[in-house]
């Protein structure tokens, strides 16, 4: 969450990809290269910039289930509660 | 002659010379390959481990960009478990916002199957509310332990009973009960909490007894994928081998009694499993090199044939980790750069 991890460990879990296909899908899908990735300053600044959520909720930024429908267009992702929250909202 | 700082798999200092170490590398490496019929590691490897141990520093890491995701098993448990008195959702917010966690697991305090289908209707709201307000992937997870199906926590007769009395085939016919009974409970939770928008399901300690614990847990996962096939599942085991307590139960036509991790990932992959978790046990009697080199060498071996991300299993006595309820950070961070750099692995 300080930097890239969730987003890597997302695909993972929803693709079953290994670690260096996954941060190379996360890392094209936020225009940024791979090692930065792990760079919690870069990664703060592209976090807030997607509005994907970041350590520090800034007041007025995406926060939770917010963030997570950001996150799930950026990583073009299927994120269950995203997909449940549609259905229960009729979005 | 440096000396080398290192401890016991207890946890306790240990001093070493040079030689002492790269004989307990070459020895612990030995056993994992004569145990699990798999290769030992090369001299590079070996000489990678030795250098390791030889850094004078405290806490070590990997290369920028080498960094790998992290799993949980039992988060939530864990922070009541420290006596921190917060409720489950303030504890997955503690670990993603304090901690920097990359994923989460909720999960009850009694951590099984079992007990959480009766109160799954309890569970479900609190995911639904913190997938709300958390922005990691949760897992929901619990143990298959089907200790608890035999009595007297449970409805069959107790195998470890029945054997010391000749009872071979009541007590098998117990273990194929037992499996049958986890299996549904084991769906009936997963269903519940997938429904409710789990970003994934943990199978906890898998194997703990036995191998009627991993069949029953390669059926519930095989049983979840068919039905969802975008699930996640990650199944983390108990122990390096699977005990044969029944000793003749198969799953898909393969007997499951007395694999290593690099079999037992075969059949994870085949019931539809995500992410495999294998565990290597730490010899308290061995220093950390032996037991770090025996489990880099297994779990190596298990990196090489797989096809799904591997987390390996590193917390207190397991890979290579003493044990301890607080590992000393040296001992963790050697182990865990080392099962990066030469397992290649996904995650920890």
């Amino acid at each position: 969450m300080r930097a890239a991890g969730d987003l890597v460990a997302r695909m993972q879990m929803a693709r079953g990809m290994r670690i260096a296909e996954a941060k190379a899908y996360v890392a094209e899908k936020l225009s940024v290269s791979v090692s930065e990735l792990t760079d919690p300053v870069i990664m703060t600044e592209v976090r807030q910039d997607l509005q994907i959520g970041q350590i520090m909720p800034l007041p007025g930024c995406a926060k939770g289930i917010e963030a997570k429908f950001r996150l799930s267009e950026v990583l073009e992702l299927d994120i269950n509660c995203v997909n449940r929250f549609k259905d229960r909202t009729a979005i | 002659m440096a000396t080398i700082l290192t401890r016991y798999g207890d946890g306790t200092m240990l001093t070493m010379s040079e030689k002492e170490l790269m004989q307990d590398l070459e020895a612990g490496t030995q056993d994992a390959a004569e145990r699990g019929n798999i290769p030992a590691l090369s001299k590079e490897e070996l000489a990678h481990l030795f250098d390791i141990f030889s850094l004078p520093y405290n806490f070590v890491s990997v290369e920028p960009g080498n960094e790998v995701v992290l799993t949980y098993d039992a988060g939530t448990l864990k922070i009541r478990r420290v006596g921190v008195n917060v409720d489950r959702i303030q504890a997955l917010q503690i670990y993603e916002k304090i901690m920097g966690a990359d994923t989460m697991e909720l999960c009850h305090v009694d951590y099984s199957f079992k007990p959480i289908k009766p109160i799954v209707t309890m569970e479900q709201p609190i995911l639904e509310q913190a997938l709300l307000s958390t922005h990691v992937p949760l897992f929901y997870g619990a143990m298959p332990n089907l200790g608890t199906y035999t009595q007297p926590d449970g409805p069959f007769p107790n195998p470890s009973e029945l054997m010391p009395m000749g009872d071979i085939e009541g007590s098998r016919a117990s273990y194929d009960a037992t499996v049958e009974e986890a299996v549904k409970d084991i769906v009936y939770a997963a269903r519940a909490m997938h429904a409710s928008g789990a970003d994934g399901i943990n199978l906890d300690t898998v194997g703990a007894a036995g191998e009627a614990d991993f069949k029953a847990s390669l059926m519930a996962a095989d049983i979840l994928k068919k039905e969802f096939p975008e699930i996640c599942i990650e199944l983390g085991m108990a122990g390096e081998f699977i005990l044969g307590m029944h000793g003749e139960m198969e799953w898909e036509g393969t007997r499951l009694a007395g694999m290593y991790p690099h079999e037992q990932v075969k059949m994870a992959e085949k019931a539809g499993v995500t992410i495999f978790g294998p565990v290597v046990n730490t010899n308290t009697s061995e220093s950390s090199p032996w037991n770090l080199s025996r489990a880099i060498t297994f779990m190596k071996a298990c990196c090489d044939v797989a096809t799904i991300p591997i987390h390996v299993n590193m917390g207190m006595g397991v890979g290579a980790v003493t044990v301890n309820d607080h590992p000393p950070v040296d001992v963790v961070s050697r182990a865990s750069k080392a099962m990066v750099e030469i397992c290649r692995l996904d995650g920890l």
